[in-house]
Order: C-alpha cells, then sequence, then structure tokens
C-alpha cells in the first residue's frame, strides 16, 4: 500500500518544459475538454437545438417576407446564421474557463509542471471541434430546407478555416468576460447581451439597403459579422444574395473580418493577461 | 538535513489589503508542518505563494530547495497541492480526472491507467471509478482531489484546509492518509482551522493570525507556552467546592474556577501537587478526582489570539455549508 504514495519521481528535474511535451500537455487538455461531451451530451444538443431553432424560424417566419420564399432567403440567411452561431459557441470558451476558475480546477493545472499555454490552448482547440461542429449542424439544416451551395463543395474548407479564424481572433472577448465574472451563467447573460445587438446590426439576416438610417446602415456595414457572411456568401454561393448577376467579392471582406478580429484580440489579449496575472 | 520548506519576510498585499505581513517558518523533510489560525489568517495566500500560484510581494520561500519565484517549474515537479475547493474535473469519472494528470506529468496512456486505478484503490474510490466526479460526495470528492495531488509522487505535499467542511469520519480517513504518507517520507504542509487536527497530525505548529505568526513550536511547546498546566479536583462532596477552591486558589497564582463541582486553576509548577493533596487530606476534605492536566490548544488559541476556537469551527462550518468560494486570493 505504501508503495503506491512514495515519493520517488521518475527522472529528473527540468528546468522548464520542452516545445514537444508542451504540444502533448496541449493534446491532453484538448482531450479533458472534448471527453467532458461524452458524459454531458447535453452540451453538445445545446449547440445544436439553439442552431436549428433560429435557422428555422427565420426561414419560415422572416424568408417569405424577407425574401419572397424560404429557398430565395438560403443564400443570405445560411452564412449570416453560420456567423452568428460562431459568435455564441465562442462563448463556451469563456463559459468553461470560468468554471474552470472558480471550481479550483485551474490551480490543480498551475500548480503542475506543465506548459502554462496547455490549458487555455487546450480549450480553444476543443472549443474549435464545437465551432466545428455547429456550422455542420447548420450547414445540414440549410441544405435539407434549400440551401445550396452554387460553388463548388471544396470552397467549405476555406469557409471553415475563415470562421475558426475568427471565432479564435473573437473567443479572447469571450476568455476576457470568463476570467472577468463570478460564475457561468453571468458569461451566458453577458455573451447574449454583446452577441444579440453585434449579429443583428449586420447583414446576417436580411441585405443592408438604402431604407436604413445612416448611422444604422454605417454600424451595419462596418460590422465584422457584416464582413464575414459577406465572404463566406461569396465562397458558399458566389454570387450577390439581391442581385444574383453580380459576383460577391471573398477576399476583401474576408480581409475585414480578419482586421477586426486582430482589433479584437490586441484588446482582449492583453487585458485576458492581466486578469490572469490578478488571479495569482 | 536541508529543510523542505523554508519562507523568509513572505508579505503580500491585495490592494489595501495587506494579507501576509512577514511570514517566516520551516518545514523539515519528512514532517507535517500544521498552520493554524482562523479564516482570513493568510493560511491560503502563503500556500498559494509557496505552490508557485501566487507571487509574494516581498519576502523570499524555497520548496525543496528550489525558489518558488525564478524556480516555479522545478518547484512544481515536487510538490502536489490539495486546495480547500476540491479542484477536481466534475464532468469527469473519478479515472479520467487521474489519467488527465498523469498524462500532463507524462505518464504513456496505460501507466496513467494503472496509476489512477492504484490510487482510485488506495482511496476506497474504485466502485466509483467511473461515474463524474459531480456525483461524488464531499468526503469522496476530497479524496479525489488528494489522489490527484499524489499522481506525480510528490516529495511534498500542501493541503489547504482538507477537511473543512467533512464530516468527522470522512476527516478521520483523511488523517490516516496524511499519517500515511508521512511515513512514506513525504513533507506535508497542512493548514486546518482544526485544533485537534494540528495537534494529531503536525509535528510542528505555526499559529498564524491576521497575516502574521503569532506562536510556533511543538504542540506541547505551545501549551507550556502559553497555558502552562490546570490542576483539576473534584469533592465527592459537591458542598465541598468553595473549601477546596479557597485551598487551591491559596496555593496557585490565579483564582480558581469552580464549574459543576469541579474546581479547576491554571499553575505554572507542578510541585504544587502534594501541597494542595496535603491541605486537602488535612481538611478532611474526600476528592473524587484530582488531575494535573496540559492545557488544551484550544486554551492556548484563545490565549494567543484573543478568540476562541469554537468560534472559528462554528464560523468554518458555516462557511462551509454556504460553500462560498474566494477567488480573489
Amino acid at each position: 500500500m505504501t508503495t503506491a504514495l512514495a515519493p520517488e519521481r521518475a527522472g529528473t528535474i527540468e528546468k522548464s518544459v520542452s516545445p514537444p511535451q508542451a504540444i502533448r500537455q496541449t493534446f491532453t487538455m484538448t482531450w479533458r475538454n472534448l471527453v467532458q461531451i461524452k458524459h454531458n451530451p447535453m452540451e453538445l444538443i445545446d449547440l445544436s437545438i439553439t442552431p436549428i431553432m433560429f435557422v428555422l424560424l427565420f426561414s419560415y417566419v422572416f424568408g417569405p417576407a424577407m425574401a419572397g420564399s424560404v429557398s430565395a432567403y438560403m443564400p443570405i440567411l445560411i452564412p449570416g446564421i453560420i456567423v452568428q452561431n460562431a459568435l455564441f459557441a465562442s462563448m463556451t470558451t469563456g463559459i468553461g474557463l470560468n468554471t474552470d476558475v472558480s471550481k479550483g480546477v485551474f490551480d490543480r493545472f498551475r500548480s503542475l509542471p506543465i506548459a502554462r499555454s496547455a490549458p487555455l490552448m487546450g480549450r480553444i482547440i476543443a472549443d474549435t471541434g464545437k465551432q466545428a461542429w455547429s456550422m455542420f449542424i447548420v450547414l445540414v439544416i440549410g441544405l435539407l430546407i434549400g440551401f445550396r451551395i452554387e460553388t463548388t463543395w471544396l470552397a467549405l474548407i476555406p469557409a471553415f478555416f475563415l470562421l475558426l479564424a475568427f471565432a479564435l481572433l473573437f473567443s479572447w472577448v469571450s476568455v476576457f468576460v470568463g476570467l472577468s465574472v463570478r460564475d457561468p451563467e453571468k458569461v451566458q447573460i453577458f455573451g447574449f447581451v454583446i452577441i444579440f445587438p453585434i449579429s443583428f446590426l449586420s447583414n446576417a439576416f436580411i441585405p443592408v439597403s438604402d431604407a436604413y438610417p445612416g448611422w444604422i446602415r454605417t454600424v451595419m456595414e462596418a460590422n465584422p459579422v457584416s464582413h464575414l457572411a459577406d465572404a463566406l456568401r461569396g465562397l458558399l454561393v458566389g454570387h450577390d444574395v439581391v442581385n444574383p448577376a453580380v459576383g460577391q467579392p471573398v477576399l476583401v471582406p474576408a480581409l475585414w473580418a480578419l482586421a477586426w478580429g486582430a482589433v479584437f484580440a490586441a484588446i482582449f489579449v492583453p487585458l485576458s493577461m492581466a486578469r490572469f496575472r490578478k488571479h495569482s | 538535513m536541508s529543510h523542505a520548506i523554508r519562507a523568509e519576510g513572505l508579505e503580500k498585499r491585495f490592494g489595501e489589503t495587506h494579507a501576509l505581513r512577514g511570514v517566516s517558518l520551516t518545514a523539515d523533510a519528512g514532517t507535517v508542518l500544521g498552520v493554524l489560525g482562523p479564516n482570513g489568517a493568510g493560511k491560503t495566500t502563503m500556500t498559494r505563494i509557496l505552490a508557485t500560484l501566487s507571487q509574494a510581494t516581498a519576502g523570499h520561500a524555497e520548496v525543496g530547495g528550489f525558489d518558488v519565484r525564478t524556480e516555479a517549474h522545478r518547484v512544481r515537479q515536487l510538490i502536489g497541492l490539495t486546495g480547500q475547493y476540491a479542484g477536481v474535473d466534475e464532468m469527469l469519472t473519478g479515472t479520467e480526472n487521474l489519467v488527465l494528470i498523469a498524462r500532463l506529468l507524462g505518464l504513456s496512456r496505460n501507466e496513467s491507467k494503472a496509476r489512477a486505478a492504484e490510487l482510485l484503490q488506495r482511496f476506497a474510490l474504485t466502485d466509483a471509478a467511473e461515474r463524474a466526479a459531480k456525483t461524488y460526495s464531499g468526503g469522496m470528492r476530497r479524496r479525489l482531489d488528494l489522489a490527484a495531488s499524489l499522481v506525480g509522487r510528490p516529495q511534498i505535499l500542501f493541503l489547504d484546509e482538507p477537511t473543512t467542511g467533512l464530516d468527522p469520519r470522512s476527516r478521520g480517513d483523511l488523517w490516516e492518509i496524511v499519517r500515511g504518507l508521512t511515513a512514506d517520507g513525504v513533507t506535508v504542509l497542512l493548514t486546518t482551522q482544526y485544533l485537534e487536527e494540528a495537534d494529531q497530525l503536525a509535528d510542528d505548529i505555526v499559529v498564524i493570525d491576521r497575516g502574521e505568526i503569532i506562536a510556533h513550536g511543538t504542540s506541547d511547546m505551545l501549551k507550556a507556552q502559553v497555558g502552562g498546566q490546570t490542576l483539576e479536583v473534584r469533592p465527592i462532596q459537591a458542598g465541598d467546592g468553595e473549601a477546596v477552591a479557597a485551598i487551591v486558589g491559596d496555593l496557585a497564582d490565579a483564582p480558581p474556577e469552580v464549574r459543576e463541582g469541579l474546581v479547576s486553576v491554571p499553575i505554572a509548577d507542578p510541585a504544587m501537587m502534594p501541597a494542595v493533596v496535603r491541605r486537602l487530606d488535612d481538611a478532611g476534605i474526600a476528592v473524587g478526582e484530582l488531575a494535573l492536566r496540559k492545557s488544551s490548544l484550544d486554551e492556548v488559541f484563545f490565549a494567543l489570539t484573543g478568540h476562541h476556537s469554537d468560534d472559528i469551527d462554528a464560523e468554518a462550518n458555516e462557511l462551509a455549508a454556504g460553500a462560498t468560494k474566494e477567488t480573489s486570493a
């Protein structure tokens, strides 16, 4: 019995974590965040029900009024919902982080001789998997009710990576919120309060037109959600959603979206790091 | 032999709050150092600094001979930490929690599973191994947390209030585990609000209050330092209480206390015992009980801090019941 606890440690005392060790530790952390789904399938259902509900409600309630028919609304709605969904999914990073900190799990990790970045990186990578899942769900529902990829299926690859890149940059907002508030529910509330206005003040659900007052129009056009949705439309639909004869550029909106993402990261990475330090 | 833990003049400020005001302590390898103090005394802050989770505002500390600030990664290879709030992932099973730590520490998949099974068995959690930790009772969770801190076979273990909020039986189980660890040569720093716990487990005790160490020594030394000894006399005839009190009070330095027929008085000189017996005999008082006992740690704590440990225990239980979590420190 005593042998189980004998204070002997294999190997010598190392000065620091080597890069291969850090990578392995990051993957172990990723596993940890994904294996949770196995015990809490509700989380995955959570990530699926909301998008399905949104797609169906918007398509069948607003679609006919907005675009004349459900299928005509699809090129507008599906890329838009994919983006909105990615923003919501990025909140899971903050919720998970907040849970870890408040339950003391984070302290355990920080007391281990592992790379300082591993817990956070592992979480972000795992959440990327969840992002992929939620994008998949929206696409499948969309395809079932009339969305068509009019370019090529291969366009899904750059679309996914673009979405992911933006989500990764944006998730720092969620990291900061997760480290700033007391309990996970507050992260959720905060997420709704931020993400609803951001995603609605965009072209995610409606084409921006002259009918909107100037300032709202300015906000809608500048919104990274609009840029990202446009880039996805360019990749998957291939033409303008209002005037099918006109092409939809990809590169410019994609760069705008990433630039916005970089701004978010530039603000929230240092703020999050300061929070991290404050916790110590 | 070098000290397993050595701290010199540790200070920690959180804004205006002075959580630690120059704490110095040492723990020899293979011993248990008990850090005794009420809530908010600075125990957790100190433990976090020694376990490399937090940095001191001033002062210096070495764990296992390594500087906790500049050689934190080395320190982390030697230590295990069990916090006041169980640091287990509630979504994962017992096995997965331990495998996670083992994998992070570089064990292979098979080694990790073996190590997890070994520890789960040691801590009587085998039956619950495949259940999510959120279904565990408080005692089971605490045992899992302790198991998690032992995956890496630490030489130095920090236990921050490991039994707060546990029922007496779970507490006793945990004490047994700690005793087993020290028998294996592990150095333990144990913070506690329970005097009995420090008395039971610690080789050395430091008493901390408001961020300062106010006493240091073995349990016996502390008792001797403050309370000395207490003489207790219980006459067979309860009516003789007054007469006994008069005799005892005459010989002792302090006024005796009479409570439910028991006369007790603190004394500094044990040699007065025969004189007490003689005088009682002369007065023809029949004595049912006569004892000289060391002062309890409770009395020590009262003398040192001005408050009883009972108050603190009540406070602690309230806190445990409320399960409020302070993330700030």
